[in-house]
């Protein structure tokens, strides 16, 4: 790699990439989805497990103060939850399997047309370990994308789609924006009307009209702040048009929509498996290449640039191809090592040494990507109009 | 370099009956200087600000006719964004038009539209950084600003695009004495050091008047007038204390700045003093101790203590976010203190909590208007919501701002208007205490006026009254008692004369002049006369 070059040759410039900034949102997601796809390769709850720490591990390491860092609690609930169903869907509708019952509750007799169902009877520790398995499958999937979504800037991230989508991005961006102004607002209405008296409103109706004299205050807030937006994003230049000719639009509507038509036709293709195999893979690729044609086309019209851009350094690169190294690993395990990728349930599972080293090199990013920036030290909090 | 020629814009209503906010305006702005836009409210300032910058008609309809040049080219069709580069706008609320979330993202926003190449759009930053004085917050969440930096935020990322022409609606109406001379003193800069043209639209024409090169005065009719300040504020409508002071004393020219004025009232020779106002000793209606409200870890309020009586009006200052909401909703029990005691002794000497009452409880006890007065309204007629008040609802509306139709929609009010029927519906609940916040945002003089009698007449009636405030000249006029909050404690608190005599930045610009104890020039006028010496009216 060019850092331990760059340190022989010049000491300290590795302690200069060291210093607190934030890693590109590409990277940690790469790494997040090469974690995934581990872990969707494999039922091994060892691995599973182990794949959940690295994740919180680096988390933990590499974490800034921004409000969406604290995402990863909620997305471990979430995956904890997943775990428990599954587990539950397994008792409760049972599961036929053989073997060793460890709760043998009765079983409630369905009527004839739900056939092949049944309610409760036998739990078998096999079909226990088998939903348990599968819940921690999904369960460690989606916590690897909580782990992106905490370690990421989403708004980084989204200044890093291409220009021709940059519309899309920023009307993404002030959605994510408006949820907690929404959420204000309502708070300060409710609070306000409690100052006055409510109109005599009985019988028929009551509940809707409550409902209507407090969503048309919000609504009419959150109407006059988008007016508001758009009218600060119109004054600054937002949407200026391009020096684009109508030919060169035509152009690229054409590529465009001549993609996403290949595409279409392709992915049905290649999904069906009685389309002509001549329609399948090359019309998908005929069809993304037209599409990304489009996509370059329309972003070389747009004039626009961006301010200190999320630099690519050697960290980047690192976390990402430690993301791919834990994918290949994933990939290899599954198809060299099929009793630790699918551990039987009636054995205990076994891990490999290759299996495990697989999944440690996702550790790696904790190490090599430079810590966060900490925003100023306790910071104001914006004065609120009251609450309840 | 820009010039209006005859803009003409008219609405229809329903009827198709046309109304004229602007008939025939002749306007050219020139390189460099700094042109005021006043009149009563509702006369179409924000309109014509709009017209220039292009979001009038596109965003508020109407017809409009007319041309718009900037540099001899005609600019009035093309829409706001295709300006931008040469006409930068901040409109009323600052924080409402920002699209990034940190200081530095949103200054380089517009530049990132222009497409400017990423050197140029570095050095601009850190050079508006500097210009504006916010170098300190570049990594702050515009969200934690306050007010006044919030505006100067706002001011710098239109100014990042290099605009030649700055067009601000109400830009120091929001904010504290001290964070509007700091914006005033940035606009000025800019003007002087850079060459920008500035337009801009204020209500509160004493912060703005002594630096304006030039005054456009719209009236009702939709019409115009250009011309020196000096010669305007002679005929306006609208004008800011130190000029009353100077028409009733029959200056002229008329003073416009605090020194012009003081030089003048060396020669004057006032009568007696007005008496200092004698401090009722009832006991007080509501009474706080020792108030601590924390948010998270961070204090908002640390122990401030407060007695309102009853018959006096106390005005409420202090910094944006001083506390001044919190310690208003705190009074009024909506938001749980950390700490502390609050007492209210209604008519029936029953002394209470507002806080441990239920929250529909509370409005017998205190009144609150809000800072947002239009959260309150929400049905679809004037009649209805006085319905919902009560009988008594429609008399006191009728009293503040008579005339409205009961047909009438809340939301088509005027800002006074709208004010008015939110304050009929919280005396509806017949409190012996009565909260206000902000109450004058957006109110010209006549209106300011008329409230603050109002509120004199219902502190008459035995309330007790607290008006959160940044305007200094609506204390002069209203209140009888100040407190000043800082950091979540309260500084000073006792006699208005006494207060704001003690701190330039609260001082009115009366008081400025001639010196305490002299507040008001109705108190000047009536030494005056009753010495002997006064004119009278010369107007």
């Amino acid at each position: 790699m060019t850092g331990r070059d760059g340190r022989s040759r010049r000491p300290g410039s590795a302690r200069a990439l060291h210093l607190p900034r934030d890693l590109h949102p590409v990277a940690w997601w790469l790494w997040a989805i090469g974690l995934a796809a581990y872990a969707s390769q494999t039922t091994n709850p060892w691995l599973l497990l182990l794949l959940c720490a690295v994740a919180a591990l680096v988390v933990a390491a590499r974490r800034s103060d921004q409000p969406w860092a604290n995402a990863f609690k909620l997305y471990a609930v979430v995956a904890a939850f997943i775990v428990l169903t599954r587990v539950l869907f397994r008792i409760v509708f049972g599961s036929g399997d053989s073997g060793t019952v460890i709760w043998d509750l009765p079983e409630i007799p369905l009527p004839d047309f739900a056939l092949g169902i049944t309610l409760l009877g036998p739990v078998t520790r096999e079909a226990l370990l088998s939903g348990l398995y599968d819940g921690l499958r999904l369960g460690t999937i989606v916590l690897c994308l909580g782990a992106a979504t905490a370690l990421a800037n989403p708004k980084r991230l989204l200044r890093s789609v291409p220009p021709a989508l940059y519309e899309i991005g920023t009307a993404l961006v002030v959605a994510v924006t408006v949820l907690p102004q929404l959420a204000d607002s309502v708070r300060r209405v409710r609070a306000a009307q409690r100052l006055r008296p409510a109109p005599e409103s009985t019988g028929f109706g009551r509940r809707t009209r409550r409902l209507r004299r407090f969503l048309v205050p919000v609504l009419e807030d959150a109407l006059e702040r988008s007016l508001a937006l758009a009218a600060g994003m119109d004054t600054r230049g937002y949407g200026r048009a391009g020096e684009a000719t109508p030919a060169q639009r035509r152009v690229t509507g054409g590529l465009m929509l001549a993609g996403l038509v290949g595409v279409c036709v392709g992915v049905y293709a290649v999904l069906d498996s009685t389309a002509p195999r001549l329609l399948a893979g090359p019309l998908l690729v005929v069809g993304l290449a037209l599409a990304i044609a489009g996509l370059v086309s329309a972003g070389r019209r747009v004039h626009r640039t961006f301010y200190r851009p999320d630099p690519w350094r050697w960290p980047e690169s690192i976390v990402t191809l430690s993301g791919l190294a834990v994918a290949a690993a994933g990939w290899w395990v599954a198809h060299h090592d099929l009793a630790i990728a699918y551990p039987d349930v009636t054995l205990a599972p076994q891990v490999s040494l290759a299996a495990l080293a697989g999944v440690a090199v996702g550790l790696v990013p904790a190490v090599a990507a430079p810590p966060p920036r900490r925003l100023a030290a306790d910071l104001p909090v914006p004065e609120l109009q009251g609450a309840a | 370099m820009i010039e209006l020629r005859g803009i003409s814009l008219r609405h229809e209503d329903e009827h198709g009956n046309p109304t004229t906010v602007l008939d025939g305006v002749d306007l050219t702005l020139e390189e460099g200087e700094l042109v005021l836009v006043s009149g009563p409210t509702g006369v179409g300032k924000s309109t014509l600000l709009g017209v220039v910058c292009g979001l009038v008609p596109r965003f508020t309809g109407g017809s409009l006719d007319g041309d718009l040049l900037l540099d001899g080219a005609s600019i009035v069709h093309s829409p706001p964004r295709e300006r931008a580069s040469s006409i930068g706008y901040v409109g009323q609320d600052p924080a409402a038009g920002f699209v990034t979330d940190t200081v530095e993202e949103e200054l380089a926003y517009g530049m990132e539209q222009l497409g400017l190449p990423p050197e140029t759009m570095r050095r601009r930053v850190e050079e508006t950084l500097d210009l504006l004085g916010i170098a300190a917050l570049r990594d702050r969440d515009l969200r934690t600003l306050s007010g006044g930096q919030q505006q100067r935020v706002a001011i710098g990322a239109v100014l990042t695009m290099h605009p030649r022409v700055l067009v601000l609606d109400e830009p120091t109406s929001a904010l504290d004495p001290t964070a509007a001379e700091e914006v005033l003193a940035t606009l000025t800069r800019l003007v002087h050091d850079v060459g920008t043209t500035v337009l801009l639209a204020e209500h509160r024409l004493e912060r703005v008047v002594p630096f304006a090169d030039r005054m456009v005065l719209l009236d009702r009719s939709g019409g115009v007038q250009v011309g020196e300040p000096a010669d305007l504020l002679a005929v306006s409508p609208v004008v800011p204390p130190i000029v009353e002071l100077g028409r009733r004393l029959g200056w002229s020219p008329l003073p416009l700045t605090v020194r012009e004025a003081r030089r003048r009232a060396r020669a004057l020779s006032l009568g007696s003093p007005p008496d200092p106002q004698t401090t009722a000793d009832a006991a007080p209606t509501l009474e706080a101790e020792g108030l601590v409200i924390a948010r998270g870890r961070r204090p908002v309020l640390r122990h401030a203590d407060l007695a309102l009586r009853p018959g006096e009006v106390t005005a409420l200052m202090g910094r944006n976010g001083s506390g001044k909401s919190t310690l208003l909703w705190t009074l009024q029990g909506g938001l749980t203190r950390t700490s502390g005691r609050v007492r209210v002794t209604g008519r029936d000497s029953v002394a209470l909590d507002p806080g441990a009452l239920p929250p529909d409880q509370r409005r017998h006890h205190v009144g609150l208007l809000p800072q947002n007065a239009a959260d309150l309204l929400y049905l679809e007629t004037v009649g209805e919501e006085c319905d919902a008040g009560g009988p008594g609802t429609r008399a006191v509306l009728d009293r503040l701002v008579p005339g409205i139709p009961d047909d009438q929609h809340p939301r088509d009010l005027s800002e006074g208007q709208r004010l008015a029927l939110a304050l009929a519906l919280v005396l509806a609940g017949d409190p012996p205490v009565l909260l206000l916040d902000e109450p004058t945002r957006g109110l010209d003089y006549a209106a300011k006026h008329a409230l603050a009698v109002l509120l004199g007449e219902l502190a008459g009636a035995g309330r007790a009254i607290l008006v959160a405030t940044h305007d200094v000249e609506f204390v002069a006029q209203v209140a009888g008692q100040v407190v000043v909050l800082a950091d979540g404690e309260v500084v000073s608190h006792g006699e208005v004369r006494r207060v704001v005599a003690e701190s330039p930045a609260f001082a009115p610009q009366v008081m400025k002049v001639l010196g305490a104890p002299w507040l008001r020039v109705d108190e000047v006028v009536a030494a005056r006369t009753a010495a002997g010496t006064g004119r009278g009216d010369s107007r």
